[in-house]
């Protein structure tokens, strides 16, 4: 049982170009072929035309590496809770028109088609997104017992892929989410504690610098997050914020 | 490039080249000088790696930032060392070819990290470890190596909890351990099923912290395509920068390669798309051998493929063999039904049958060819391809009564999702379906016990070396052995080198330097100016499946002289036919996959080269030729217990073998047996 499919993707040959939306005819595709396989058939044709073919970040296809990611009808990453390469076609039907966009938000410039800049998440982590611990100095593993409901959270929010789609999907372009998932990552550990009010001071601040926009509570970027990451990270983050102000940072 | 070491017929002969009852790869080889390695010290096997790192010269803190180091790879293997030696104040550039250092394919490994910790107290030491990663690596890997693996695998996980790797704990607080594929203890480490995951976030975030503190820069989205060697020694790469296309020089003291393996020669594996050989094959060109390159890990649980679109294949961790239950039906007229249909007197567990006492847990290669004889004799489950069904049933019915679907979902949620989401089943109801997939290669660049190669000033770490895991690889230790080589060998290696610094000054007119870099855009206009008729893609799966079908899981003499044959055809039309679209000053993933599929099918031909000469089954290599009676895997410790180092001889010449030879002090080489 295979599909035919319109697809609307967006071209653009480099960041300084202008980009626009294209339409291409897609036949036989099979429900079983994953969303990014589907966009290697057509790249396929496209070559054989001696058209450029497509350019969109992947390295994985397993979901973790975080490299792949697309705006499909309007969704960051589509209809299911996963990532783009996680996505099968079994979730569209015979005859749909699908759009492909890469991720928009200012701190994330189009590189070419549907590749976006995502470097100001490696930016914000340099600003204090880690424990400083050199190689060789660290106690023994056993030395600090981590309470079974902390390590689990953290655990829980450690699983954040760093893809983008909580920007993309957030109106304000914000990446509240990518970052309160780390600060509460560390936050909960008590290795994490002795850094834990200069973190969030030196994150936010990058955040910001980087054109990142404010919060205001909307939720729609845990809505696309395909880890699931809950919003109370970033309630989590601002009182750790509200904290370290009052501690004098 | 220098002469190669060959030896004349008679040297070859007197030093036990010739004396074997079989030359198979005759007239595909030139027999060379035996390769020593000099660095592993004399002594008791448990003072050798204290000795080497005393002896080690020290490099004066107020000289390093003044010595630069490139790390090719931010894999375990790579994040590790440029985090590590930034904290040690020297001048590193880190590279890969991800728009970000944290998804190096590392990310992706799920089972967990082996670690000598003995927190269970169920008999595991450093030797217990050491011996079973000998043992698994069926008596191929170097001794001294795999001893300080497991000497240093403690600190690995004192270091990653520190940096806060979030593993999983019991209720008390500790690190909770599991067993693990192959051995009777529980010493591996995990978090949930993202273990590889959260030990690359942690030496991610190491190595972030380097950056802001100025001693590490990171070049992201840059691809290493050639060496500089200059004197024979390695002084910087050639990269290309993927999103401009400019071909850029890096220059430094040393150069590390920490590039991942070269799976991905079977077009269909488990590794990220990316995966390649070619900053290792660009090495090996320039005179760095490359070491048992047929080794190949195929993994037993990995999802079976569902159709000619599919573009790589996905690994359910094999932690899912402690809980799981392989089988397949008793009687071929079953293999369609509803397995739940199937009641359990018509069921095969063939792994619990053959080998009572390791059962499901028998190592990856037993298991993997296993899988492949039930599925040849037509006992295969699952959709039928080319006509017939590969895949073997994985079922957690008897362990969802046990633990409790809560239980299950804490140890394996993210597997079980996966699975769902690939297949459309779920696994709670009907059990998984598997089938063996290239996994890993414990093939790689030869280097000695510091993990320097056989080009002074280049070092190899993490799987692009061959040093530790023998003809097979244990469950949980890619892990450990990126993160030791990373963390804790390495950088005490590599100051011995750099303590013979300050080097002469190079610039970027050194004829050595402006070969490379022409070389390089050669290579680069070639491929856009074929204009041929077909994708690259299409060449890599035709060689990949070349490589699947004639050197996969099992290797006759043959099959792999016809693999050659063909994959020397396939190349040449390559060359001449392939399409490669678009400019080179502009991001173009065509021209990035060209470049790696062409080192890719030089690569193939020398496996295909390495298990011919290898007439042994041992590991991950089977020769159909070795085998007892009931088809068990045969080794032939009196033939071939050496190393089989590669030299490139050059574009027109048969590459030359050297051999190193394995020496077991510590330990007694047995047969191996699961049974
Ligand atoms: C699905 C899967 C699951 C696994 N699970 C486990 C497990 O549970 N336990 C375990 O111990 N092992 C596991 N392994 C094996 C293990 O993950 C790998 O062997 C290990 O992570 C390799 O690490 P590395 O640092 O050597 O290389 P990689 O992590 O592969 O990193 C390679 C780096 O090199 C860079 N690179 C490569 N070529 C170039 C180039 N030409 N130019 C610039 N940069 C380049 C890449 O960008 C990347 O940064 C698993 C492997 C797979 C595929
Ligand atoms: S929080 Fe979720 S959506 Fe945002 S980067 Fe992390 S995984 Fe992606
Ligand atoms: S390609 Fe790695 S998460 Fe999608």
């Amino acid at each position: 049982m295979s599909m035919n499919l319109t697809l609307k993707i967006w071209r653009q040959p480099d960041a300084s170009s202008a980009g626009a939306m294209h339409t291409y005819q897609l036949a036989d595709v099979s429900p079983d072929m994953s969303f990014l396989e589907m966009l290697d058939v057509l790249n396929e044709q496209l070559n054989d035309k001696g058209e450029d073919p497509i350019a969109f970040d992947h390295d994985c296809r397993e979901g973790i590496c975080g490299s792949c990611g697309l705006m499909i009808n309007g969704d960051a990453h589509g209809p299911e809770v996963t990532t783009t390469c996680q996505l099968h076609m079994r979730s569209f039907k015979d005859g749909e028109t699908i759009t492909i966009e890469p991720w928009r938000a200012d701190a994330f410039p189009v590189v070419k088609d549907l590749i976006v800049d995502r470097s100001a998440f490696d930016r914000i982590v340099q600003q204090g997104g880690y424990i400083s611990v050199n190689t060789g100095s660290a106690p023994e593993a056993h030395s600090v017992p981590v309470p079974r409901d902390d390590a689990l959270r953290a655990f829980n929010v450690a699983t954040c892929i760093g893809c983008g789609a909580c920007v993309a999907a957030c109106p304000n372009g914000s990446a509240s989410l990518f970052m309160g998932a780390k600060i509460t990552h560390l936050g909960e550990l008590p290795q994490g504690q002795p850094e834990r009010d200069s973190r969030v001071v030196n994150m936010v601040a990058q955040h910001d610098h980087e054109g990142f926009g404010g919060c205001t509570n909307i939720g729609a970027c845990t809505a696309a997050c395909p880890k699931e990451i809950p919003l109370d990270v970033i309630s989590q983050l601002n009182k750790d914020l509200r904290t370290a102000i009052r501690h004098g940072h | 490039m220098d002469m190669p070491d060959t030896v004349s017929a008679a040297e070859a002969s007197a030093s036990g080249f010739l004396d074997g009852d079989y030359d198979d790869a005759a007239g595909y080889y030139t027999p060379g000088t035996p390769l020593v390695d000099t660095k592993a010290p004399e002594g008791p096997i448990a003072e050798r790696w204290q000795n080497r790192k005393f002896e080690a010269r020290l490099v004066n803190p107020s000289n390093r930032r003044k010595l630069s180091i490139i790390i090719v790879g931010t894999g375990l293997a790579g994040a590790s060392a440029a985090a590590t030696l930034g904290e040690a104040g020297y001048n590193v550039k880190s590279f890969c070819y991800q728009d970000s250092p944290r998804r190096a394919h590392s990310i992706a490994a799920q089972g967990g990290i082996n670690a000598a910790k003995n927190y269970k107290e169920d008999g595991d030491s450093v030797h217990r470890l050491f011996y079973d990663t000998v043992k698994g690596g069926d008596y191929r890997s170097r001794e001294s190596n795999v001893y300080r693996l497991a000497e240093v695998s403690t600190n690995i996980i004192d270091q990653c909890v520190a940096q806060g790797v979030p593993f999983a704990r019991e209720y008390g607080g500790l690190l909770d351990n599991r067993s693990f594929g192959g051995v009777q203890v529980s010493r591996t480490f995990y978090a949930r099923g993202q273990t590889g995951q959260q030990l690359l976030i942690g030496a991610y975030q190491a190595l972030e912290r380097q950056v802001a503190a100025g001693t590490v820069s990171t070049y992201t989205r840059h691809e290493m395509l050639e060496l500089i060697t200059v004197d024979g020694k390695a002084r910087g790469i050639i990269a290309r920068d993927m999103v401009t296309g400019a071909v850029e020089t890096h220059l430094a003291d040393v150069v590390v390669l920490a590039s991942g393996g070269y799976g991905n020669v079977f077009y269909l594996s488990t590794n990220a798309m990316g995966c390649n050989v070619t900053a290792a094959w660009r090495a090996h060109r320039k005179g760095a051998y490359m070491a048992n390159p047929c080794y190949t890990q195929i993994h037993p649980t990995c999802i079976p493929v569902s159709g000619s679109h599919q573009s790589k294949l996905t690994l359910m961790s094999e932690s899912l063999r402690n809980d799981g239950r392989i089988w397949v039906p008793k009687n071929q007229a079953d293999c369609d039904k509803d397995p739940r249909d199937i009641p359990e007197e018509d069921r095969d567990y063939y792994l619990e049958r053959i080998y009572p006492s390791f059962g499901n847990l028998v190592p990856r290669d037993i298991a993997s060819r296993a899988a492949k004889n039930v599925c040849d004799e037509g006992r295969g489950v699952g959709p039928e391809v080319d006509g017939v069904r590969r895949g073997v049933y994985l079922d957690f019915s008897a362990a969802i009564e046990r633990l409790g679907k809560k239980g299950i979902t804490e140890k394996y949620d993210n597997l079980f999702d996966m699975y769902e989401r690939i297949t459309g089943e779920n696994p709670f109801e009907v059990p998984m379906r598997i089938y063996p997939a290239v996994h890993y290669v414990m093939g790689g660049l030869w280097v000695d016990y510091d993990l320097q190669s056989t080009i002074p000033g280049l070092f190899v770490t993490g799987e692009a070396n061959f040093s530790d895991h023998g003809a097979n690889r244990l469950g949980a230790s890619a892990l450990m052995q990126g993160l030791a080589d990373g963390y804790f060998v390495l950088p005490h290696t590599i100051r011995d080198y750099l303590a013979d610094g300050p080097f002469e000054e190079i610039t970027e007119d050194h004829p050595a330097v402006v070969e490379a870099r022409e070389s390089v855009k050669g290579r680069i206009d070639h491929f856009l100016s074929v204009n041929g008729t077909r994708s690259v893609d299409s060449y890599h799966r035709e060689l990949g499946n070349i490589m699947w079908e004639y050197c996969g899981m099992e290797r006759t003499e043959t099959g792999l002289k016809k693999a050659i044959d063909l994959i020397r055809s396939l190349k040449d039309d390559f060359y001449r036919n392939v399409k490669v679209l678009g400019g080179a000053q502009t991001l173009n993933q065509s021209l990035e996959k060209a470049g790696r599929v062409a080192d890719f099918f030089e690569l193939g031909e020398l496996m295909c080269i390495d298990a011919l000469n290898r007439r042994e089954s041992c590991g991950g290599h089977f020769r159909g030729e070795s085998q007892t009676e009931d088809g068990e895997a045969l080794r032939h410790d009196d033939e071939y217990a050496y190393v089989a180092a590669w030299e490139w001889a050059g574009e027109d010449s048969i590459p030359v073998l050297h051999k190193e030879d394995l020496v077991y002090t510590a330990i007694e080489m047995k047969q191996r047996s699961y049974k």
